[in-house]
């Protein structure tokens, strides 16, 4: 354009803080103070509570004392209960990384250091409200006692896989647990959960739904799709971000951190949005309450940010060290779940270190027994494996012509191969 | 139990296949963009949010991701979804919903879920929509492991399919010919449309009857050549057939996935040739399977190739529309080649 004296345009492109080698310097952070945050009435507008989005609410503090009005002032039997599924999912995570590593399975993905965000919301929730997790959501289904044999058979893809070894690992599904089919397609279960609510809404139910995703894939169209619909038809859901800083190599700057909170996506949607430590299970289970008394009370959805970090790789298929600095996990600024929830405990008088390492060794020997039941019927890669005729079952109700065939036809081809 | 017959055009028999399968089942909901209150651009939908109410029949944001995915979920929570996509040209958005979510959702939980969904979607040209109010994107489904696609070309298939689609267990993708809505269409495009009145098929019984999915209808018996197609074409193709004289057999696919293969193999080793006809573009179209099918099951019955008509190669073009569309001209050709040999 003639008669203009601009400097030619530049394309910002995001660039993490620290990368392999650096120095992590998290002096930056701006620690919020626990208990500082307001508690807002289950019934405030979305407009009224807008504030909340940029805030954090935290509960422990650096002593591990509970402060202010999120304090969900639990029964030590519950302060106990969360800290022991969050010990059993951490050795669950250890053991069966390890069976990977080991060639007993293709895959597994670990939650390190985001204990909190399952285990802390599960028990904040009614066992009957249905959760659609994404894939590293397994806090949801050790905190609602669901076997964890059970999980290691699908982990194992073996015999007694519920799930006929038709799905990676980890991709559990299990309906007695009010727990949906995991996707491996990101955010699917955002409108899905979205659906659900609405349903039980429209049936006059009083069941909710909870849905998970991570930071990363709040930049999938499913996601903005559940938020319009979960705003436009009141949805009793609570929409969940796990916001761990990382989508593989990503940093949350690629889904848009660097100007706004993901609670504040809220904001344009005209929805309740809260943004809390993820890293404090008592904030979790506090921040979902709230967002469930007002979801149970007809006052729609919520979306909860949870500001935590991946303490380890996406999964066993990457190596953080290429992409991220060897620091970052020692210095998060706030600290690991399970020591802080610890802390908080033993402050109050209930549990002390003697018993926390027994409980280490108990969740870990129940790891080991369970895995060893599980090796019962197979792993992978050794053969005992589902039927071949199970392949081709389930794609639809009754089988139709043309899968008969194919099945027959694979069963022919083997049996001219001589296997 | 089917009581009286009533003349409807195609959308009537809709309309009434949603009322008569919402009154049995109160599980059966309906949404999608403007189904409410309005009753649907095409009308499919009108009377139903006033007859059973606002939590039934709803309209939903201009979204295909949410009205899919949110139906999806609706299924998981016990609810048989009916939800419709405006145009069939608009459900890419919902791809990844359909694909990998409501396809896949028996197999991949063992069954623990299902996705019981009916997608409504009128398709197809002749309408001079251009290319986002056009096309027939049934190929892209059917190559989908864990969809039924159902395409009707008449009231009577279209309520009775269409009720057959809503009871049944997995999701059903239902293709309706808006071309065909009001009355069939013998592909001369410049000649007065026939209302549906004058012609048998709109003799609906008001009442519960289904058409079952799997299975084609003869429509026309023939010896020289067999005519396999669906939807508006069956009656582009019926009007050639007419004209030219020609001795075919004309098939009414009316399900393409579970394909009625038996009607398909038992009409073409009669024949002895084959032709396919469709709208929607030629390469890697579902005619390329039926093509394939047919070469599988009856090549020592074949005299000539399988001549495929389609819609050309090319997006659906405005003021070409009929140079596009697979009418008479073509048709007409393609019998000479397929009788030539």
């Amino acid at each position: 354009m003639t008669g203009r004296n601009l400097p030619p345009l530049s394309l910002h492109v995001p660039e993490p803080a620290f990368r392999p080698g650096d120095t992590v310097d998290f002096a930056d952070f701006e620690m919020p103070v626990a208990g500082a945050v307001r508690r807002p009435p289950i019934d405030a507008s979305p407009r009224d509570v807008r504030d909340m989005a940029y805030a954090m609410v935290r509960v422990l503090d650096d002593e591990g004392r509970a402060q202010g009005p999120w304090d969900p002032r639990l029964a030590p039997e519950t302060l106990l209960k969360i800290l022991r599924s969050m010990a059993l999912t951490r050795a669950f995570d250890e053991r069966l990384y390890r069976a990977q590593r080991q060639g007993k399975t293709s895959f597994y993905m670990k939650c390190t250091g985001e204990e909190a965000t399952s285990v802390g919301a599960a028990h904040a929730l009614d066992y009957d409200d249905m959760c659609f997790p994404s894939y590293r959501q397994q806090g949801l289904l050790i905190a609602r006692d669901w076997p964890i044999v059970d999980m290691i058979n699908q982990i194992y893809s073996n015999r007694a896989d519920r799930l006929k070894g038709r799905q990676m690992p980890i991709m559990y599904s299990v309906r007695q647990a009010n727990f949906f089919s995991i996707s491996g397609n990101l955010t699917t279960q955002y409108p899905q959960a979205v659906g659900w609510a609405m349903a039980s809404a429209a049936r006059g139910d009083t069941r909710i739904a909870a849905a998970w995703c991570g930071e990363g894939s709040t930049a999938e169209g499913d996601f903005h799709s559940a938020l319009t619909f979960a705003a436009v038809y009141r949805a009793p859901v609570i929409l969940n971000v796990i916001n761990n800083q990382w989508a593989i190599s990503s940093f949350s700057g690629f889904a848009g951190a660097e100007a706004t909170t993901f609670a504040a996506r809220a904001i344009g949607y005209g929805i309740a949005g809260l943004r809390v430590d993820g890293n404090d299970a008592l904030a979790v289970y506090a921040a979902t309450q709230w967002a469930a008394d007002r979801a149970r009370n007809n006052h729609g959805p919520t979306l909860i940010e949870h500001f935590t970090y991946r303490a380890e790789g996406h999964s066993t298929s990457d190596d953080p060290s290429k992409y991220r600095s060897a620091e970052e996990g020692g210095k998060w600024p706030l600290g690991d779940p399970i020591a802080r929830l610890k802390k908080h405990v033993i402050g109050l008088g209930i549990w002390d270190e003697e018993r926390h390492a027994a409980m280490d060794l108990e969740v870990a020997e129940l790891v080991k027994a369970a895995q060893k039941e599980a090796e019962k019927n197979g792993i992978l890669q050794d053969g005992l494996k589902q039927s071949f005729d199970s392949m081709f079952e389930d794609v639809f109700e009754e089988m139709p012509w043309h899968l008969k065939e194919q099945s027959a036809q694979m069963h022919d081809e083997r049996k001219a191969a001589g296997i | 139990m089917t009581g009286e017959s009533r003349t409807m055009n195609m959308i009537q028999a809709i309309n009434s296949a949603i009322d008569v399968a919402m009154g049995r089942d109160e599980k059966i909901v309906v949404l999608g963009e403007d189904v409410g209150y309005f009753g649907g651009v095409f009308k499919a939908t009108e009377g139903l949010q006033k007859k059973y109410g606002k939590t039934r029949v709803f309209d939903t944001p201009i979204s295909e991701c949410g009205i899919i995915g949110v139906a999806v979920g609706m299924a998981t929570y016990g609810l048989r979804p009916v939800p419709e996509i405006q145009f069939a040209d608009y459900i890419y958005p919902a791809l990844d919903q359909l694909v990998s979510e409501a396809a896949r959702l028996r197999y991949r939980s063992a069954g623990e879920y299902t996705a019981p969904i009916t997608v409504r979607t009128p398709f197809g040209g002749g309408i001079f929509g251009g290319q986002t109010h056009s096309q027939s994107p049934e190929g892209i489904f059917t190559h989908v492991a864990g969809l039924k696609t159902v395409i009707p070309s008449n009231p009577y298939d279209a309520k009775g399919l269409l009720i057959a689609a809503i009871e049944d267990n997995d999701p059903v993708i239902f293709f309706e010919p808006k071309r065909i809505y009001n009355g069939p269409f013998d592909g001369h495009y410049d000649r007065p449309v026939q209302p549906w009145s004058k012609f048998a098929e709109s003799a609906v019984p008001d009442g519960h009857y289904t058409v079952p999915l799997g299975k084609a209808r003869v429509v026309r018996e023939g010896n020289d050549v067999t005519v396999l197609a669906y939807g508006t074409m069956v009656h582009v193709a019926h009007s050639v057939i007419q004209e030219t004289g020609v001795d075919a057999e004309l098939v009414d696919l009316r399900t393409l996935v579970p394909l009625d293969i038996e009607t398909v193999v038992e009409s073409v080793k009669k024949t002895g040739r084959c032709m396919v006809v469709h709208e929607a573009t030629k390469t890697s179209g579902f005619g390329a399977e039926l093509s394939a099918l047919v070469q599988e099951h009856c090549f020592h019955w074949l005299e000539a190739p399988v001549q495929r008509v389609t819609g050309w190669d090319t997006p659906y073009p405005h003021s070409l529309e009929w140079a596009y569309f697979p009418g008479p001209v073509r048709l007409t050709e393609a019998f000479k080649r397929v009788m030539q040999d």
